[in-house]
């Protein structure tokens, strides 16, 4: 099969031969049945995520392993790593294969499980590590995001731990004390709005911390949904070090801010906006996006966080923490990194797809368009421009912070191994 | 002005407005028959998720005194113990027809989200740790009767800042009427970026009062110890308490405010609480009066001019 005039990174119309799952042959004018015409559309690779939540087992209620992952095929993406604090979370080596064999039998993209760093995430003892990495769903991302792994100690033996399969430590970076009740980033906003305030320096000070202990054992960190510019300053500093470092960023803390609880289309005190890390100021959004950019900042990972309506329709402390991102991800970096110059097309491949598969040594995702990789392909409409609807969502749940706005770009198709998952922007 | 939720949200002319009609309505009130036909037919309710029994039978006063019909709905022992949501609340106010909903609320921002789901007029009584406008309105009312202006004057509001709504209310409304505030606290009971606020900030109670016009002493509960705000009782009220010694400090004409409930022996004397400056027992009665501003120009309409 052909999938015709697609630019690939932007650049010439070229015709894919797609053979078994793989890129055959790139070229023009290639001869053969026309499986898609993409009429001068985008090539990106098969876009990955390393932070979903899919809530299957247990909050089936907000998002299932289908329909998260439909969200994640329509956003684009052929891979998602979902993360382990589900009920009863994923923390053994049964779980983890339930959650890798439904997406497995699904089809839509494929999941990568990440197991829990330590049991029931308790934070006190280490999860069998081993056993998910050894299972059929191959973990090889670990961690307790929703919580941090506060405990040093603990945290210096999951890191060590996971040397003897080249697994890596995904931390959730805040500091439980500093935290108590947080609500909101710690400012001039949180004084205002007499919301409990969730200092910057919670999450800096654990960064820190685990850059120490991962260049002491000399272990892989990964750092989750970093969100201040004191973070990135030390994550440039580890990187400096040549330690093994990387790090992850969300669309929403690259383009809301903090004044968001406060003055936005939904009105004020809107918890459609409380997320964790919670959003932060213009100069934290400025500080990312230069990261993102030079690299400091490996990839860019939605945390994708499903919650049903009724957890959001409350005053702003009750509701819960999280926003859905799997469908509008490729367009809030559309809109935060290359509408302002900061990337282009191959650099965003690269943030979105290379780089997170390389950090989840995820085989057969990630890899260049090119003859002899895997067909996986996301075809994007830069030019177009959408209020936000999520009322059109793939997802369960609601929650996307971007309702009335409109932001640029739309996924029109998504192939995973040459099988399109998504066509004409609806699922296949 | 459809709802009164924060003290920002007034202008000068539109908090001048409520005062003045709190004026006028205060006369009503030195009558032997207390009562206006003015909200015949309107129906107000009370909700109260916290308890506070005299924020509370103030507003009901207020709203009986305007022949308002009043329901109260306190959280406890109410459906909302059994774990009903604010909108189902709410939808359910809404249903019966009230015309104006008085929330006290122990989540910051608990009225904007009530202002979202019913079509009657939201007064915030209270917001956690957000605003309380019906309580600065009744400060400066207090403030203008005692002081004759409020232009001009120096308030010192002394406390935890911090916690407090009545100090974010009063900022804000003091600082549009024109009164120069002072925040006084130790380090760690004030927000953070409170240098960005309309208003001067001091660590040093001492040298605050002797240019100060009113001194509003906030409620310091005891448990905020026990989180390391500061080290004892005793410390914060050898620093921060209002006792004879610093009262003494004073110009003669300075007042001393509090919007109860006090802790006696904490952050003011019993002697400094019972003493002619002390206007505690006239905020009380003038809390009435104010409430009975807003509710009339809320739902009834304006004396003398649209609050919009």
């Amino acid at each position: 099969m052909i999938i015709r005039n697609a630019r690939i990174l932007g650049g010439d119309p070229v015709d894919l031969r797609i053979e078994n799952g793989l890129i055959a042959e790139i070229g023009p004018g290639l001869g053969g049945v026309t499986a898609f015409d993409a009429d001068g559309l985008l090539a990106l690779p098969g876009l990955v995520d390393l932070h979903t939540h899919l809530r299957e087992p247990g909050r089936e209620d907000a998002e299932t392993v289908e329909t998260g992952t439909q969200a994640a095929a329509r956003g684009g993406y052929t891979a998602v790593h979902a993360m382990a604090n589900t009920s009863p979370v994923a923390d053994t080596a049964g779980v983890v294969e339930q959650v890798w064999r439904l997406g497995q039998e699904y089809g839509h993209c494929d999941v990568q499980p990440i197991g829990a760093v330590t049991s029931g995430l308790d934070g006190r003892q280490l999860a069998e590590l081993g056993a998910m990495a050894d299972s059929a769903a191959r973990v090889r991302v670990f961690s307790d995001d929703g919580k941090c792994v506060s405990d040093a100690v603990l945290m210096r033996r999951a890191l060590e731990y996971v040397k003897a399969f080249d697994g890596v430590v995904a931390q959730h970076a805040q500091e439980p004390r500093l935290t108590e009740g947080a609500q909101l980033n710690e400012g001039e906003v949180s004084g205002r709005l007499g919301l409990a305030g969730w200092p910057a320096v919670a999450e800096e000070a654990i960064i820190a911390r685990d850059c120490l202990l991962a260049a002491h054992v000399g272990s892989r960190l990964h750092v989750c949904h970093v969100s201040t510019a004191g973070s990135v300053e030390i994550i440039r500093w580890a990187k400096s070090k040549g330690w093994d470092v990387t790090a992850e960023v969300t669309p929403h803390h690259l383009l809301l801010t903090d004044s968001c609880a406060e003055h936005s289309p939904v009105g004020p005190y809107n918890p459609i906006y409380k997320v964790n890390p919670p959003l932060r100021t213009r100069e934290d959004v400025r500080a990312l996006r230069e990261a993102l950019a030079d690299g400091t900042i490996d990839c860019v990972a939605t945390d994708h966080a499903p919650h049903p309506v009724e957890d959001k329709e409350t005053e702003w402390a009750a509701a819960a923490m999280g926003m859905i991102g799997l469908e509008t991800a490729l367009s809030a970096v559309q809109e935060a990194m290359v509408e302002t110059g900061l990337l282009d097309w191959a650099a965003v491949a690269d943030r979105m797809s290379a780089r997170p598969a390389r950090i989840g040594r995820l085989a057969g995702h990630g890899q260049p368009v090119e003859v002899g990789s895997a067909a996986n392909l996301t075809l994007y409409d830069p030019s177009a421009r959408a209020l936000v609807d999520p009322g059109a969502m793939a997802s369960k749940s609601r929650n996307t912070p971007y309702e009335g706005m409109t932001l640029p770009g739309r996924v029109v198709a998504t192939f995973l191994r040459g099988r399109p998952t998504v066509l004409e922007g609806k699922l296949v | 002005m459809k709802h009164l939720i924060s003290a920002g949200d007034l202008g000068r002319d539109d908090a001048l407005l409520i005062l003045d009609t709190a004026e006028e309505l205060a006369r009503v009130s030195e009558r032997s028959i207390k009562k206006l036909p003015t909200l015949r037919g309107r129906t107000v309710v009370n909700l109260f998720f916290e308890d506070s029994t005299r924020t509370r039978i103030s507003f009901e006063a207020a709203a009986k005194r305007l022949s308002a019909d009043v329901i109260n709905f306190s959280a406890k022992g109410s459906s909302v113990s059994k774990g009903e949501s604010l909108k189902d609340t709410a939808l359910t106010l809404e249903a019966m027809g009230a015309d104006a909903v008085v929330i006290r609320h122990g989540a910051s921002g608990a009225p904007h989200r009530l202002a979202n789901w019913v079509r009657g007029s939201v007064v915030n009584a209270g917001d956690g740790t957000h605003e309380h406008p019906t309580q600065a309105l009744l400060d400066a009312f207090s403030m203008r009767r005692r002081l004759g202006r409020l232009e001009g004057l120096k308030v010192a509001v002394v406390g935890d800042i911090l916690h407090s709504r009545v100090a974010r209310s009063n900022v804000l409304l003091l600082s549009a009427l024109g009164a120069e505030v002072t925040l006084v606290a130790p380090p760690t009971l004030l927000p953070v970026a409170v240098e960005n606020w309309p208003c001067q900030v001091s660590y040093d109670l001492d040298s605050v009062l002797p240019k100060s016009d009113v001194v509003m002493m906030l409620r310091v509960q005891l448990e905020r110890q026990n989180a390391a705000f500061f080290p004892s009782a005793r410390e914060y009220s050898r620093r921060y308490g209002l006792d004879r010694d610093r009262v003494a400090k004073l110009h003669d004409d300075a007042i001393v405010m509090h919007p109860g409930p006090m802790n006696r022996g904490m952050e003011i004397s019993a002697e400094v609480a019972d003493s002619p400056r002390s206007t505690i027992v006239e905020q009380v009665a003038n809390g009435v009066t104010v409430r009975m501003a807003v509710l009339y120009l809320l739902l009834g309409g304006a004396i003398g001019g649209d609050v919009q």
